[in-house]
C-alpha cells in the first residue's frame, strides 16, 4: 500500500466478558474510501469509535500515518466523525457549527469567515447558513454535519451510518454526493454501514465484520464475486448455498458432492482438503434454468416452485429433485420464459467457475 | 367525541370537589390580596380603597426593619442559590455523565435527603452543629445554611435536563477539538442552560421563603424578611404586613413564571432538533 492512512494492530475491545473486537488488524490507504460492513453488533460501530477515540483498546495499537494514537483524547486526534444523529449544536446556527471546530482550533475569525463560507458552498447552503438545526430539514441537516466535520480538514474522516435516517430517494442522491465529495477532497473516509448496497456502491475497499472479527477485506468486486467464506457470500447480496462434500482436488478446481449425491465443480475459496464439508455459494444470477436438458455443463433437475416479478428481473424458485431450493434470477426479455408456470419441469444449469466451495 | 378516553368532567361533583380545592387553597391569599388595598388601621374592618398599607412598608415605623431584612434576605438567597446551583451542577454531570461508579445510588440519597428529612429536624441539628464547633451565629451561618439546604432543589431540575441531553453533543465537541472545559463552556452549558436557570430560581426562592431553619440559626440581631414579619405579627397583625405579604406574593409568582417559560424554550428548542 503506497501510503497507509490508518493501521490497526491486532485490535481488541472487552466490555467486561463480552468480546466486542477480537484481534482486529487491517490498513486503510490514503485518499480511500474504507466501508466497515455488518450486521448490527458486529463491532463496527465500537471500531469507529475506538479510531475517533471514544473507546479506549483493551490490546492493540492504532496508528495515524505511522503514529500511535491509541493514547490520545479525541480532541487531540485530527480525525473527525460525521455522527448517526447528526448532533449539530442546537444552540448554534448552521454557520457556527461548521466553523466551531475552527475556533477550537484557534483560527482568526476572517479565516474562519473564509473557511465556513467554502464549506456552505460546498454543500450548497448558502440559503441557510444563518438557521438554526432545527429549522433545517434532514438532508440538510446532514449536509451541515458534513461540511463541520470536513472544515478543519481532518486526515480521516469517519462517518457512522450518516444516511441511516434519510428516506430512500435522498439516501440515493446523497450516496453518490458523499462520492464525489471524497474523490474531490482527497480526504480518506472511514464509513460504517450495514447496508450492503451502500457499501458496494460507495466503496473503494469494503471490509466485511461479523461477530467482532474481520470476514474478508477487498473490493466491492472481489467481495461479491469471491467471497471468502459462508458468512460473505450470504451477508452480501443473495445467493445459494448447497451443502456439499470435497470428493477431489485439482489445484483451486474442485469436485463436490452435494447432499443428494449429484458431482458438483467448484471453485476453492482456500485451502481445501478431500473430504471436507462446507458450502457451495451460487449468485442466482449465474444459474440458468431451460426446459430442455442442456447438452454439456452440469445440470440439475427440479421442477418450479414459486415465481416472482420484480420488474427486469423475474426470481423463480426451483425445487431441485434432490433436496434443496436453489433460487434463480432471470431477465424478462428473454424468449421462451412466459412458458415457465409453477410445477413446469425445469433444468437448472451453472458453469463451475461460478460456483464457489466455503466453509465456515 | 369518542368515548374511549378517560374523561374527568364525566365524574360527578368533579367540578364541585375543584372549586372547593381551589377555594380552600386560594381564599386566603386572595383575602389578605385584598385587605391590604384597606383605608382602615384594623385588619377586619373595611372602610375603602387605599395605598396606605403600602406607603407604610416603605416609610412607616416598621420600614426600617423591613428594609434590612429583605437586603439580608435577598443578598442570601442570591448567594446561597448561586453558590448551591454551582455544585448542583456539577453534582448533576458526576451523576448523569460519570458512568457507573461505586456509591452512585449513595450519593443520590444523600443528595435528596435534605428534601424528605422534616425541616424542623435540620434545623435543630444545624443549630447544634453550629454552637458545638463554636461558629458565631449570624448573616454567614444562615448562608451556609440556605446554600446546603438548597442544593438538592437546584439539583433536580438541572439533573432532568442533563439527562434529556445525548451524550453525541459532548462527543461531537470533543471530536472537533474542544477539550473538556471548552466542552462544557461551548456547548453543554447553553444547552443544559434552561435547567440551570430553573435549578437557580427554585433554590432562590425556597431561601427566600425559609422560615424555620433561618429562625433557629440567625442568631441576636439578624432578619430576614419571613423571621421580619414573624416577629413583627407576635405584636398582633397590622394591615402593613398584609401589604408586604402581597409584595412578597407577586415577587415569588413572576419568579416561578420566568422559571416557566425559560423551561419551555429550552423544552422547544430540543424537542424540534429532534425531527
Amino acid at each position: 500500500m503506497a501510503n497507509t492512512a490508518v493501521s490497526l494492530h491486532s485490535v481488541s475491545k472487552h466490555f467486561g466478558d463480552f468480546v466486542a473486537l477480537q484481534e482486529v488488524s487491517f490498513e486503510i490507504a490514503d485518499n480511500e474510501f474504507f466501508t466497515l460492513l455488518g450486521p448490527s453488533g458486529c463491532g463496527k460501530t465500537t471500531l469507529l469509535r475506538m479510531i475517533a477515540g471514544f473507546e479506549s483498546t483493551t490490546s492493540g495499537t492504532i496508528d495515524l500515518y505511522g503514529e500511535e494514537i491509541g493514547s490520545l483524547p479525541p480532541h487531540k486526534r485530527p480525525i473527525n466523525t460525521v455522527f448517526q444523529n447528526y448532533a449539530l449544536f442546537p444552540h448554534m446556527t448552521a454557520s457556527e457549527n461548521i466553523g466551531f471546530a475552527l475556533k477550537m482550533l484557534g483560527w482568526s475569525r476572517s479565516e474562519i469567515g473564509a473557511r465556513v463560507q467554502e464549506m456552505i458552498e460546498m454543500v450548497q447552503l448558502e440559503a441557510f447558513a444563518e438557521r438554526a438545526p432545527s429549522q433545517l430539514s434532514g438532508g440538510q441537516q446532514q449536509r451541515v454535519a458534513l461540511a463541520r466535520a470536513m472544515a478543519p480538514r481532518p486526515k480521516v474522516l469517519l462517518l457512522d451510518e450518516p444516511l441511516s435516517a434519510l428516506d430512500l430517494k435522498l439516501r440515493q442522491e446523497m450516496r453518490s454526493e458523499l462520492k464525489t465529495l471524497q474523490r474531490e477532497t482527497g480526504i480518506t473516509f472511514t464509513f460504517v454501514t450495514h447496508d450492503q448496497e451502500e457499501a458496494l456502491s460507495m466503496s473503494d475497499r469494503i471490509a466485511v465484520m461479523s461477530a467482532g472479527a474481520v470476514q474478508q477485506i477487498g473490493t466491492p468486486r472481489e467481495i461479491y464475486e469471491s467471497p471468502s467464506n459462508r458468512f460473505v457470500a450470504d451477508f452480501i447480496g443473495e445467493t445459494n448455498l448447497l451443502e456439499a462434500t470435497v470428493t477431489a482436488v485439482d489445484g483451486q478446481r474442485l469436485t463436490c458432492a452435494l447432499a443428494g449425491g449429484s458431482a458438483l465443480q467448484a471453485l476453492a475459496a482456500g485451502a481445501v482438503t478431500q473430504g471436507q464439508k462446507g458450502v457451495i455459494s451460487i449468485r442466482p444470477e449465474h444459474l440458468r434454468l431451460s426446459q430442455d436438458q442442456p447438452t454439456d455443463g452440469l445440470t440439475l433437475e427440479g421442477r418450479v416452485l414459486d415465481i416472482v416479478y420484480i420488474g427486469t428481473d423475474s426470481q423463480v424458485s426451483v425445487q431441485l429433485a434432490q433436496g434443496p431450493v436453489v433460487r434463480v434470477r432471470q431477465q424478462n426479455s428473454k424468449a421462451g420464459q412466459e412458458t415457465l408456470a409453477v410445477e413446469t419441469p425445469v433444468y437448472v444449469a451453472l458453469g463451475g467457475d461460478e460456483a464457489r466451495f466455503l466453509t465456515d | 367525541m369518542s368515548n374511549t378516553g378517560f374523561d374527568l368532567r364525566k365524574y360527578q361533583g368533579f367540578f364541585a370537589m375543584t372549586c372547593l380545592c381551589l377555594f380552600i387553597l386560594y381564599a386566603p391569599l386572595i383575602i389578605v390580596m385584598i385587605y391590604s388595598f384597606n383605608d382602615n388601621a384594623s385588619i377586619t374592618r373595611w372602610s375603602g380603597v387605599s395605598l396606605r398599607w403600602y406607603f407604610d412598608v416603605f416609610n412607616g415605623p416598621e420600614s426600617e426593619k423591613f428594609k434590612r431584612a429583605a437586603f439580608n434576605s435577598l443578598t442570601i438567597a442570591v448567594m446561597a442559590a448561586s453558590v448551591a446551583t454551582v455544585i448542583a451542577t456539577s453534582a448533576a454531570i458526576g451523576m448523569v455523565r460519570g458512568g457507573n461508579f461505586r456509591g452512585k445510588a449513595l450519593s443520590f440519597g444523600l443528595l435528596s435527603l435534605p428534601i424528605m428529612v422534616p425541616e424542623i429536624v435540620t434545623a435543630v441539628a444545624t443549630l447544634i452543629f453550629f454552637s458545638t464547633i463554636g461558629f458565631k451565629l449570624g448573616t454567614l451561618s444562615i448562608l451556609i445554611a440556605h446554600t446546603i439546604f438548597c442544593i438538592p432543589f437546584a439539583y433536580l431540575p438541572i439533573s432532568a435536563r442533563l439527562q434529556g441531553i445525548e451524550a453525541s453533543f459532548e462527543e461531537a465537541a470533543q471530536d472537533l477539538y474542544a477539550n473538556r472545559w471548552q466542552t462544557f463552556r461551548h456547548v453543554l452549558m447553553p444547552i443544559m442552560g434552561p435547567g440551570i436557570v430553573s435549578g437557580f430560581l427554585l433554590a432562590f426562592i425556597i431561601s427566600l421563603d425559609d422560615f424555620i431553619i433561618t429562625n433557629f440559626i440567625k442568631g441576636a440581631g439578624v432578619e430576614t424578611l419571613p423571621t421580619a414579619i414573624f416577629g413583627s405579627v407576635k405584636q398582633g397583625i397590622k394591615p402593613n404586613i398584609m401589604a408586604l405579604s402581597t409584595l412578597m406574593l407577586l415577587f415569588s409568582i413572576s419568579l416561578v413564571t420566568l422559571s416557566y417559560f425559560v423551561g419551555m424554550r429550552g423544552e422547544n428548542r430540543n424537542s424540534s432538533q429532534k425531527t
